[in-house]
C-alpha cells in the first residue's frame, strides 16, 4: 500500500529502554536515515531515535524539498551524486511513496562572474557524470517561457545553467518513510523525549540524560541540525557552526506555470511550483545568528520583489503561508560528518541548506562508520577535524540557498 | 520591520544597514591552538551573546552589543 493511504498513526509506541546500542538525537530526516541504515544494512536494531518534539519538527519539515547534485568541489559533487542516486529508488527501498519527482533545475545568471562560476561548475560536474548544460537566454525561454529576460528591467539574464536531474521529494513523506521503515526493522522512535545532557567521562560518551531518565548507549549520534552547538556542548565540544534562519513562503495555488526549480544565482531567490500549484519561494539565510523561527515581513517583501523580477507572473498570486527553519552554517558550507575526539560521540552536523538532499547518503555513510569503525570514502573529506587540519571543502557558491 | 540595532552614533536603525560581525572574539591568541579556536570555533548557544556589528550604511563604525539569540532581542548596547 502506498504511503498516502496508510493509517496516519504508524509509530508503535514503545517504552524507553535503559540501554541501546546506538542512540540518535534528533527525529529529522538525517537522524532517521542513520537509524534506518543501521538496522537495514548492518543489522544493528537496538537503536533509539530521540525527538524532543514530533518527527520532522525542525528543518526536515521546513526546507523547500530540493534534491540536486550540481555542486562545485571534487568532494561535494560525488557525495550529492551518490545521494541523488539513492533518492531515485527511495520510495521502493522504504516501501512508502515519497512523491519523488525529477523536473530539472534552471539557475539564471545576470552577471559575467556568475556565468563563469556556472561554466566552471558545469565542467566539474560533467567530469563526475553529473549532467549540467549552459543555456543561452533564448534557450532559457524554451525551458521556461514565463522568465523575464530583462530581470525586472534591472538585471538582464545573460544565460543559465540547467541541471536535468534536479528533483523534489515531499519532505514530510520522506520523514515518515524513514520512520516507518526503521520501525519495521525494530528501531525505537521516541517523540517528546528531550536530551538534556550527555554522560561523558574520561573522554568517552556512555549515554544520554533525557527528560524521561538516563539512557546508556554504545554510540551517541547528534543529528539536530540548527541545535548542533547545544548538543555538542553537552559533550564538551565547541563547533565551527553558526545558526541562521532560512525563510520561505508559498502563494495560493495557481495554474501550472513552471516545471522544476527556477533560481537566480545573483538575486539569491528561487521558486518552484508544488503539486498543489502553490508557488514555493525561498531565498538566502538571514545574515545574523539566531534560534528564533519567527517569520519576518522584510523577508516576505524582499523575496517577493526578487521572485517577481525573474518570474513576473508571480505578482498575480497572493502569498498564503510563510515559515522559517534553522540552518547550522559551517565556514566552508559543507557538512560535518563523523566521529569526534569524544569516543562514542558522532556528529551529523553542519546541515546548513544541504541536509535534506544529502540525508540518504549521510545516513548510509554514518551508519557504515558506526557499524564498522571505518569511514565511508565519500564522507572522509567531511570529518569534524578537517578545520584543525586546514582541509576545508569550500562550496559556498553552490550551497548558498537551495 | 526587521531587527533594530541601536547605533550609539546614529540611533536605532534596521539591521539591513549593518554588516553582522559575529560573536565578539579576541583579536589575538597566545598560541596556534588558541588561534585556531579563535578563528573557527563559536559558542553559538541560545541566550545572551556579545556580538559585533558594522554600520555599513551609516556612520561606518563598529559597535558591540548583547543580543539574546534565542529570542532575537537586543538586551543592551
Amino acid at each position: 500500500m502506498s504511503g498516502l493511504l496508510r493509517r496516519r498513526e504508524f509509530l508503535r509506541r514503545v517504552p524507553l529502554e535503559p540501554r541501546y546500542d546506538v542512540v540518535v538525537i534528533g527525529g529529522g530526516v538525517v537522524g532517521l536515515s542513520i537509524a534506518y541504515n543501521l538496522a537495514a544494512r548492518h543489522g544493528i536494531r537496538r537503536v533509539a531515535v530521540l525527538e524532543r518534539a514530533y518527527l520532522g519538527a525542525g528543518a526536515s519539515g521546513r526546507n523547500t524539498q530540493v534534491v540536486r547534485a550540481n555542486y562545485n568541489t571534487p568532494e561535494t559533487v560525488p557525495l550529492y551524486k551518490a545521494s541523488l542516486e539513492l533518492w531515485r529508488t527511495l520510495s521502493q527501498e522504504l516501501d512508502f511513496n515519497i512523491q519523488f519527482s525529477t523536473q530539472g533545475e534552471l539557475d539564471l545568471v545576470h552577471t559575467r562572474d556568475a556565468l563563469e562560476v556556472e561554466r566552471d561548475k558545469a565542467l566539474l560536474d560533467a567530469a563526475y557524470g553529473v549532467p549540467m548544460e549552459i543555456l543561452t537566454p533564448d534557450e532559457v525561454l524554451e525551458r521556461c517561457p514565463h522568465v523575464d529576460l530583462t530581470g525586472g528591467g534591472e538585471l538582464p539574464v545573460l544565460g543559465a545553467s540547467y541541471h536535468p536531474p534536479g528533483s523534489f521529494a515531499r519532505h514530510d513523506s520522506v520523514v515518515w518513510a524513514y520512520a516507518t521503515a526503521a520501525t519495521r526493522l525494530g528501531v525505537h522512535i521516541h517523540e517528546g523525549v528531550e536530551v538534556v545532557g550527555l554522560d561523558v567521562a574520561g573522554g568517552r560518551c556512555r549515554g544520554v540524560l533525557t527528560s524521561a531518565g538516563p539512557v546508556a548507549a554504545g554510540e551517541v549520534v547528534s543529528a539536530v541540525a540548527g541545535w548542533s552547538s547545544v548538543v555538542a556542548r553537552m559533550a564538551g565540544l565547541k563547533l565551527p557552526i553558526s545558526t541562521h534562519p532560512l525563510q520561505a513562503f508559498v502563494t495560493e495555488p495557481v495554474k501550472h506555470v513552471i516545471d522544476g526549480l527556477v533560481s537566480s544565482m545573483d538575486l539569491y531567490v528561487y521558486v518552484s511550483q508544488t503539486a498543489r500549484g502553490e508557488l514555493l519561494v525561498g531565498a538566502e539565510i538571514l545574515p545574523y545568528t539566531t534560534y528564533s523561527q519567527r517569520s519576518t515581513f522584510d523577508f516576505l517583501a524582499e523575496a517577493a520583489k526578487r521572485v517577481i523580477m525573474i518570474l513576473p507572473i508571480a505578482a498575480t498570486a497572493r502569498a498564503m503561508r510563510q515559515w522559517a527553519g534553522l540552518c547550522d552554517m559551517t565556514p566552508d558550507s559543507s557538512p560535518i560528518l563523523g566521529r569526534t575526539e569524544v569516543e562514542g560521540f558522532t556528529l551529523a552536523a553542519g546541515m546548513g541548506t544541504w541536509g535534506f538532499k544529502g540525508a540518504p547518503i549521510f545516513g548510509l555513510g554514518l551508519a557504515e562508520e558506526i557499524a564498522t569503525g571505518r569511514t565511508h570514502p565519500l564522507l572522509a573529506p567531511f570529518s569534524p577535524d578537517r578545520f584543525a587540519r586546514d582541509r576545508m571543502v569550500p562550496d559556498a557558491a553552490s550551497a548558498g540557498t537551495h | 520591520m526587521g531587527l533594530m540595532i541601536p547605533c550609539p552614533h546614529c540611533g536605532p536603525r534596521e539591521y539591513t544597514e549593518f554588516t553582522f560581525g559575529g560573536e565578539l572574539r579576541e583579536l589575538e591568541a597566545p598560541d596556534p591552538q588558541a588561534d585556531f579556536e579563535r578563528v573557527y570555533l563559536r559558542e553559538n548557544l541560545p541566550g545572551p551573546q556579545r556580538e559585533r556589528w558594522f554600520h555599513a550604511l551609516g556612520c561606518r563604525r563598529w559597535l558591540t552589543l548583547t543580543r539574546d539569540i534565542a529570542r532575537n532581542e537586543v538586551l543592551d548596547a
